[in-house]
């Protein structure tokens, strides 16, 4: 592994482009070109959520007579608490979950991902590879084509309808896996866990206090990406559980939404408030975690 | 790699690293889909009568010759594949396109470009579905305000779908092509520009052929992903009446098995898993024969 780190290259890099771009009339007119496209994109994936951020401050009446893009009679509190208040405040109750499931499962799925991934990276045994390419296979098996599997089998020790139904089906995240083989490789030198090695230190204890420091931006990534997937995860919730207490947020909305079209109409303030409350502690994680997105998700895309 | 790995550990320390996740790996990943596989070539026998008693016999492949005559299963995996033909190429194009026109403008510039068109992953399906319903109604959306009528939710629900998909994810597989396009060295196409290049023709003849592996990738996981097809037409249906109880699959399979037809819903599912399998297969040799010729 002797990659150059991104930083070193990148001084270079920008030289070259500054002038390049600063060329001729032609090529001014080319980048102007992309810019325009680059900006018509932009706007078709912001404004979606520009247009939620307008329609969760309107009433039910202003909604639909109001040009979609206006800001019309904002009444965001209000709709904050009726979206807080409705069903003694199930919502808050959903959101609690949705942070448990997510967080826990998280949390739990990391440590264990990053454990093994280091084994398999810093020591050589019999059945390494087999068992990197098990796990490698179970990249290509998404999410929801194991719920219902999860379903049929936790039905049977009682486990569907259950915090522990949702908590356990989410902690095996074998993309986490293979990413924390990954960083391991490229992060923990050889040399300074020998040198741990030399002064006594434990193998629980050489990863705890010196490899895992080292995998901190792989781990960060693991941890989010599982974090999103559990936390926008449907398929599994809305089979496993009946109790509306146990829903995720998601799940939540879907069953509000649901009956909103089945003639609820107050409640399409409430979802589309809802929708989002939902997604903005994520798009704020995901503003200020950005690079640990570009990074991680690099390290996936290359290798495999 | 030529790296030099420690020796293997005790047992107990091997077990200590590798038992917390393989362990949970096994019992939730491994032996579901066992589980599911010897489900599904059971089924379920009353005798006497709607009052008598029910028990469970083997079936062999019975489950399976069923499925594959259910006219509801045939349609709904013909629509996912017409869907995966709507969306991945479509998709995938508008990722490379995006990285590639965010490579040939300033560094700071792409980032923040990157960031907008990432954004949306943020966004889980359930939200995003809820969101562009809400857009497609003749009542609220944008379209109509302008004077478009378009049966968004009638004709036109399967783009409409594949819309959902695309807004969500384009960002997050342009991510993947963008970081295989820094990958890249400068001196590859500073080389080709001084022999008089144009930029147009690096990003074809140079950096696209570069990228193939992970555009290839980009492809096989959505693939995967579409004829998994759950959860949006699940949150339409709420709003649009061409959308059945078993649109896809995975909406098949998921109905029988909360109506307690178990051994079916898991005859669906291997069914389907058996057919992405197949299909993403295809879809690698496909990209092979065309990278040889």
């Amino acid at each position: 592994m002797t990659t150059v780190p991104q930083s070193e290259v990148a001084p270079s890099l920008r030289v070259h482009r500054r002038t390049k771009i600063r060329g001729s009339a032609g090529d001014r007119a080319a980048l102007i070109f992309r810019f325009a496209v680059l900006t018509a994109w932009a706007a078709y994936f912001i404004l979606p959520l520009y247009w939620l951020l307008l329609a969760a401050t309107k009433s039910a009446g202003t909604l639909s007579s109001s040009p979609a893009f206006a800001i019309a009679s904002p009444q965001l509190f209000t709709n904050l608490g009726s979206l807080f208040g409705y069903e003694n405040g199930l919502f808050f109750r959903w959101a609690l979950n949705s942070v448990l499931y997510s967080v826990c499962g998280a949390a739990v799925g990391t440590l264990i991902a990053a454990m093994a991934g280091y084994y398999l990276a810093m020591y050589r045994f019999r059945g390494r590879e087999a068992l990197f390419s098990i796990v490698l296979g179970g990249v290509l098996v998404p999410s929801t084509a194991l719920a219902l599997p999860l379903f049929l089998l936790f039905s049977q020790v009682h486990l569907t309808n259950t915090f522990w139904g949702v908590f356990l089906a989410s902690i095996v995240n074998p993309f986490g896996f293979y990413l924390a083989r990954l960083s391991a490789e490229a992060a923990v030198p050889y040399e300074l866990l020998e040198a741990a090695r030399v002064d006594g230190a434990g193998d629980f204890r050489v990863f705890f206090s010196i490899a895992s420091r080292l995998m901190i931006p792989g781990i960060i990534t693991i941890f989010l990406t599982q974090f999103v997937g559990i936390w926008n995860n449907f398929l599994l919730p809305v089979v496993m559980l009946q109790n509306q207490n146990l829903y995720p947020i998601t799940l939540g909305l879907y069953a509000w939404n649901s009956q909103q079209y089945a003639g609820q109409t107050p409640l399409q303030t409430i979802v589309i408030t809802g929708s989002l409350v939902s997604v903005v502690p994520l798009i704020i994680a995901f503003i200020f975690l950005q690079r640990f997105w570009r990074s991680g998700l690099g390290t996936g895309g290359i290798k495999a | 790699m030529g790296r030099r790995a420690w020796r293997a550990r005790p047992l107990l320390v091997r077990l200590g690293f590798l038992g917390p996740f393989f362990v949970p790996f096994l019992l939730f990943f491994v032996v579901p889909i066992v589980y599911a596989l010897y489900e599904s070539t059971l089924k379920v026998v009353r005798t006497g009568g709607v009052f008598g008693t029910t028990s469970t016999q083997f079936a062999g492949f019975q489950q399976y010759a069923a499925v594959l005559g259910d006219t509801s299963f045939t349609s709904g995996i013909l629509r996912v594949i017409v869907f995966a033909l709507i969306q991945v190429p479509l998709m995938t194009v508008i990722a490379v396109l995006l990285a590639l026109l965010i490579a040939a403008i300033p560094r700071r510039a792409g980032n923040v470009y990157r960031a907008l068109f990432f954004l949306p992953y943020a966004v889980p399906g359930v939200i995003a579905s809820i969101m562009w319903s809400t857009l497609y109604q003749p009542q609220t959306s944008p379209l109509n305000e302008i004077g478009i009528n378009l049966p968004l939710l009638g004709a036109l629900v399967l783009p409409s779908i594949a819309n959902i998909g695309i807004w969500g994810w384009a960002g997050f597989n342009m991510i993947l092509m963008s970081t295989a396009l820094t990958s890249i060295p400068e001196e590859l196409f500073e080389a080709a520009r001084i022999d008089g290049a144009s930029n147009l023709r690096i990003a074809m003849s140079i950096k696209l052929p570069l990228i193939r592996p992970t555009v290839i990738m980009s492809a096989i996981f959505s693939v995967i992903g579409t004829l998994q097809l759950f959860t949006e037409p699940t949150i339409l249906r709420a709003a649009s009446s061409v959308i059945t109880s078993t649109f896809t699959p995975n909406m098949l399979a998921y109905n029988n098995a909360v109506s307690g037809n178990y051994s079916y819903a898991a005859a669906v599912s291997v069914t389907l898993a058996a057919a992405t399998f197949v299909m993403s297969f295809a879809v690698l040799s496909i990209a092979r024969r065309a990278g040889r010729s």
